[in-house]
């Protein structure tokens, strides 16, 4: 965790005293809805079928015990009971009060948290590798970066009200948990033959209603000349990024209008006039590295006889240590994923007793550390394999001890029409539908890694472009239909998937699942996962056996 | 004459407002006036040429980079928030201010709201016509909420990364 400093808890004392006032000026009809609109959204206040919805940032996905005990409290007495982990690594509130608002976000500055640009046209909270800190293959952490970007992006003066949202991504990894190359930026930590550490630079990837893979619009960018570089890219972005259309101001568009090239020399010819004036001086990122709390790893053996005997006794602790347990770089350590996605449950919603329990393993097994993922899951990234038995009972027993990272039922899906204003179709039910279907979890290890992503419109909340199958909701004369698209991919080999064929009713949605599953188990070969077999196949035999019985 | 609010000496004052801004299709009064980009190309030097005080009016979408070989004879560029939300005048007023130097008054005007006043005047605005009825001291409060700020920007602010090292 980033220990705050006085600056730190300065200014979000001035942001809730500031947003304070633009509630009593709204309650008292000072100013109008029209006005106050962009303003509540700078602090991820939404305005939902039911109720306000109140969206609070957990910088890079990273938060401590103490924090999300008291997001557990805000659901209890401002909310029903429960919060919402979003793909942004946030957490919302559905039912919140307009007139609770200032006094929640007072409750987060006592933790040192927020809700600043968790909406509105700024800069977003910043995606960072979950296992940040504890997987072995990362170049640098990440977070560091997140946290220097947090600072720079807050409430910055000139690039607060951009054409429209812009998020960013980090990873040090070579395996991508971020989504890196479907953001507005990607960044991907490299070293270069020297030694010299610094960032391959993506700029305009994007899902949405056009979505695409962000092309590299410089290979290698010197670490110290991040800040100057970014402020190039939103300088070009803000003057000359779309405002015409809301469905076309997005970076990912101005990009691919003026071509990776000329965008890139754009960037470049700014960048050259902002100089270096535009960074942040090697001392600060020093010390923002510096007040990340140091871990105390134990010198472990590479094996726990605790461990093995566990998996030896309990079949179910073994599944859970299959499916969600993680290497970690220590020896005796591990990454433990909380799947939030129990089967019949709604993906990315947690109790606030649940939040309670995982707050109290960080505190007692995890060195006080938990983050959340993109795929609306929990990680609590350092226990120690003695303790993993312990961990895994104390999930079960609070209901999340799902052993399903990463299967078929380990799925994103956005709120979708039962909370959303812009939704066009329900995307929690069919979750819901498909991982009761695949709740046998002997099947569901047989088919292995498959990630299904749901949206409920095509505002792409639910990432269906980079799902290995993606499920989109649309309206067709006030029916629910969905689309299903095939071969998409949010990792380091990310992709967007490809229309299958026509939409299809609600209720045969999960019947083309089981059916694509089955096409894969016919077709694989050796060790493939159902992405590799799509690939080297083609969409044929599946396209053939889904819509063969609607001939 | 219509009064406004000035940043002067990095205090807030209200000040007459000696400037008539005047539409296109608008006969030119006496006196200073604000005109368009379009009529300042057409109509800007004959109007310096008479001793008046010109300033131009500036969309978002004309680029302040096209005034840079006049800015010693103008006195005022009025960047225009047609909506709130439209941010691209505050990239304007920085590189009016920061890169090219311009020393006279920039003015925000259209859809001026004390909501935005603390980002105005970090991008260099000097000259506010709010347009939510804020008075002087609303205005001047909305700016000085915030005690620190966390990046360097157009006004002389120190970000909280130096002074921290200033500890």
């Amino acid at each position: 965790m980033y220990q705050y400093d006085s600056l730190d808890r300065d200014i979000l004392a001035d942001r809730s005293a500031e947003f304070r006032d633009q509630v009593a000026r709204r309650l008292s009809g000072e100013i109008t809805e029209e006005h106050f609109k962009p303003v509540r959204l700078m602090n991820g206040l939404y305005l939902q079928l039911h109720a306000y919805m109140l969206r609070v940032a957990i910088p890079y996905g990273s938060m401590n015990a103490k924090q999300l005990h008291k997001l557990a409290d805000i659901g209890r007495r401002y909310d029903k009971g429960y919060g919402h982990f979003t793909t942004r690594t946030n957490l919302q509130f559905h039912w919140i009060k307009l007139a609770d608002t200032p006094d929640i976000l007072d409750e987060l500055a006592s933790i040192d948290m927020h809700a600043i640009q968790t909406s509105g046209n700024c800069i977003r909270n910043v995606t960072a590798d979950p296992y940040a800190g504890a997987t072995a293959d990362e170049i640098d952490d990440p977070r560091v970066w997140s946290e220097a970007i947090r600072q720079w992006s807050s409430l910055h003066p000139e690039f607060s009200f951009l054409p429209r949202k812009f998020k960013i991504a980090i990873t040090a990894s070579a395996k991508d948990r971020t989504v890196a190359k479907a953001h507005d930026i990607g960044l991907m930590v490299r070293r270069a033959r020297d030694g010299t550490l610094g960032f391959e630079v993506i700029v305009g990837g994007g899902m949405g209603r056009t979505p695409f893979i962000g092309p590299t619009i410089r290979e290698f960018l010197p670490a110290h000349r991040l800040f100057s570089y970014l402020e190039a890219i939103l300088r070009v972005y803000n003057r000359h990024g779309r405002r015409d259309n809301i469905y076309k101001a997005r970076i990912k568009i101005l990009v691919s209008a003026l071509g990776r090239e000329a965008f890139a020399r754009e960037v470049e010819e700014e960048w050259s006039k902002v100089g270096e004036a535009g960074d942040l001086p090697d001392t600060e990122i020093a010390r923002i590295r510096g007040a990340f709390s140091r871990k105390a790893f134990e010198t472990l053996p590479a094996q726990s006889e605790v461990y093995d005997a566990a998996v030896s006794a309990d079949p179910g602790f073994a599944r859970f240590a299959r499916n969600n347990l993680k290497p970690h770089k220590r020896q005796g350590y591990t990454i433990v994923e909380i799947s939030l996605k129990g089967i019949g449950e709604t993906p990315g919603d947690a109790t606030s007793d649940q939040m309670d329990v995982v707050a109290d393993l960080a505190e007692r097994f995890g060195q006080d550390d938990v983050r959340v993922t993109h795929e609306q899951n929990l990680v609590l990234p350092h226990v120690k394999l003695d303790d993993a038995p312990e961990v895994y009972r104390a999930l079960a027993a609070a209901g999340l001890g799902t052993p399903n990272i990463n299967l078929i039922s380990d799925i994103i899906a956005c709120p979708g029409l039962d909370y959303c204003a812009l939704a066009n179709a329900r995307a929690i039910i069919v979750a819901q539908d498909i991982a009761r279907r695949f709740a046998d979890q002997d099947r569901a290890e047989q088919v292995g890694e498959l990630k299904i992503k749901i949206s409920g419109c095509i505002n792409a909340c639910g990432h269906h472009h980079v799902g290995h199958i993606g499920i989109l909701g649309v309206d067709k004369k006030g029916e629910e239909f969905y689309q299903l698209t095939l071969g998409g991919s949010g990792a380091e080999d990310a992709a967007i998937g490809k229309i299958l064929g026509p939409a299809l009713p609600l209720d045969r949605v999960t019947d083309a699942i089981d059916t694509l599953v089955d096409v894969y188990l016919r077709e694989r070969q050796g060790d493939e996962r159902f992405l590799d077999t799509y690939r080297r196949t083609g969409d044929a035999p599946f396209k053939e056996a889904v819509y063969a019985e609607t001939h | 004459m219509p009064k406004l609010i000035r940043l002067e000496a990095e205090h807030f004052v209200e000040a007459d407002d000696s400037f008539t801004s005047v539409a296109d299709d608008q006969d030119l009064p006496e006196g200073d006036v604000i005109v368009s980009f379009a009529r300042f190309q057409s109509e800007g030097h004959a109007l310096i040429g008479e001793g008046r005080r010109v300033g131009v009016r500036l969309e978002p979408d004309e680029a302040v980079e096209a005034l840079a070989d006049d800015l010693g004879k103008i006195s005022v560029v009025a960047l225009a928030f047609p909506k709130f939300r439209d941010g691209r005048a505050f990239t304007s007023a920085h590189v009016l201010k920061s890169r090219l130097g311009f020393a006279g008054e920039i003015r925000a005007v259209g859809d001026v709201v004390r909501d935005l006043a603390g980002f105005m005047v970090r991008c260099g605005f000097t000259a506010f016509e709010p347009a939510d009825g804020a008075t002087l001291e609303q205005w001047a409060s909305s700016v000085q909420r915030h005690r620190h700020v966390y990046q360097r920007a157009a006004d002389s602010r120190i970000p909280a990364f130096a002074e921290r090292e200033g500890r």
